[in-house]
């Protein structure tokens, strides 16, 4: 419950309003394990506290990585953090994208604007092991050509094996990629519907497309992941706001099953 | 130029003439040709005769509008495999964007006016092309419509 104090070591600026903090335990202590899609609540003391998903490598060493979009007073106060300064760190939380499920098979990560953050751990740990994926594909959309996260890295990435399909929803005449929705993308990446298991992260409303766009190509609704998105303030089940339905948002999620929650999705009082 | 009988069997593989009687493929192919465009070349510009339709075979075309203190916007991107005009189907037949090719483009181009009159002769026809047509209308409407949302703007706090 309470929260341990972490050290900035490394800030980057991703984007005009959303930058990458590298923390360390003040303490000391070996950064905390975490599987690929938790998050951890962070910290700004005399501010606020807010759930963040941990958006670095599960499998490498070094400091642990957040990708924080400045909409708020607390995760404006936490992206204007400047290396040495202390931020407070309860986690990690929640459930984990399910990559052993993807084994052998065709892992497609379908990411919308900020939510290419809490996937990138599972295209980093894919990409480690990627001989035991029959193909890993990244579809990522976002609202303009400024605006998308880790350019330079998924250039490396898509060097490294990853499949990657980027499109805008808008840009100007010097973009020569993809103009259009995420789904738009699913036909150029030549999707093997039954070979898929699906991770999607980003706006609900650009899940629930790109999840329908999924079904209507024979994919099956167990074999797609999301990750949501709620308001919370313990992470501990306590205090209700993450409610999703049955499910509690912090515990059961944030990655869960769409055959688990997609008739929860239609109802505008959940 | 593809002979019409090698453009039937092109166009048989794509989603918008998919399942259409082996008949009707050769009516339509004796509509089409191939053509070919440099990256950077615009095949169409906004207000142009819309006598035309384009099925992309390689490449990109970006359908781009011009607005002062903006610029050149691009409003959507199609690929291969994608139908690229539907102006010619509807009175005035004039282009509403410029269309680009981002990088180099193999295409069929296909006379509107001989398909129109093709279609006036033969409404199963007509009505086969029409519902493919539409329904290609439909999901380009709807992800527009999600992207008009600006889902990946500034949420309220």
């Amino acid at each position: 419950m309470v929260p341990e104090p972490f050290r900035v070591v490394e800030t980057r600026r991703d984007t005009a309003d959303t930058w990458t903090l590298g923390l360390e335990a003040a303490s000391g202590a070996p950064r905390p394990r975490f599987g690929p899609g938790q998050f951890n609540m962070l910290y700004a003391f005399g501010v606020g506290e807010v759930p963040i998903s941990i958006s670095g490598d599960p499998t490498a060493s070094g400091p642990l990585e957040h990708t924080v979009r400045s909409v708020g007073a607390a995760s404006a106060a936490i992206c204007a953090a400047q290396p040495g300064e202390v931020l407070g760190v309860r986690g990690p939380y929640g459930s984990s994208w399910p990559l052993a499920l993807a084994e052998g098979r065709e892992l497609v990560v379908v990411a919308g604007g900020i939510g290419l953050a809490p996937l990138r751990p599972a295209v980093l740990g894919a990409l480690a092991e990627s001989e035991r994926y029959e193909r890993i594909v990244l579809l990522y959309g976002g609202r303009a050509p400024d605006q998308l996260l880790y350019m330079d890295q998924l250039e490396r990435f898509a060097a490294d094996g990853l499949d990657v399909h980027v499109t805008v929803d808008s840009a100007g005449e010097d973009w020569n990629g993809h103009v259009g929705l995420v789904t738009t993308l699913f036909d150029e990446a030549r999707l093997e519907p039954e070979r898929t298991v699906a991770m999607l992260c980003g706006p609900e409303v650009m899940i629930r497309f790109a999840a329908q766009a999924m079904l209507d190509r024979g994919v099956d609704a167990g074999d797609i992941h999301i990750s949501m998105e709620r308001n919370m303030k313990c992470a501990l089940t306590q205090c209700g706001r993450c409610v999703f339905g049955p499910t509690y948002v912090c515990r059961e999620g944030p990655v869960m099953r769409y055959s688990d929650i997609d008739r929860f999705f239609s109802l505008r009082e959940v | 130029m593809a002979h019409p009988h090698a453009i039937d069997e092109l166009i048989a593989e794509v989603g918008t003439f998919a399942g259409l009687d082996g008949a009707y493929l050769e009516l339509i192919a004796g509509c089409g040709s191939t053509t070919g465009f440099d990256a950077g070349s615009y095949p169409f510009r906004e207000g142009d005769p819309a006598d035309s339709f384009y099925l992309i075979r390689h490449g990109r075309i970006a359908l781009e509008l011009f607005a002062p203190a903006r610029g050149q916007m691009i409003v959507s991107t199609l690929g291969p495999g994608e139908i690229v005009g539907w102006s010619w189907l509807f009175p005035p037949y004039r282009w509403h964007f410029d269309g680009r090719a981002t990088e180099p483009v193999r295409a069929l181009v296909f006379d509107g006016a001989c398909l129109r009159n093709k279609c006036e002769a033969d409404h199963t026809l007509g009505y086969e092309l029409m519902k493919r047509f539409a329904s290609s209308m439909l999901a380009r409407l709807q992800t527009t419509r999600v992207q008009l949302l600006d889902v990946y703007g500034k949420p309220d706090v």
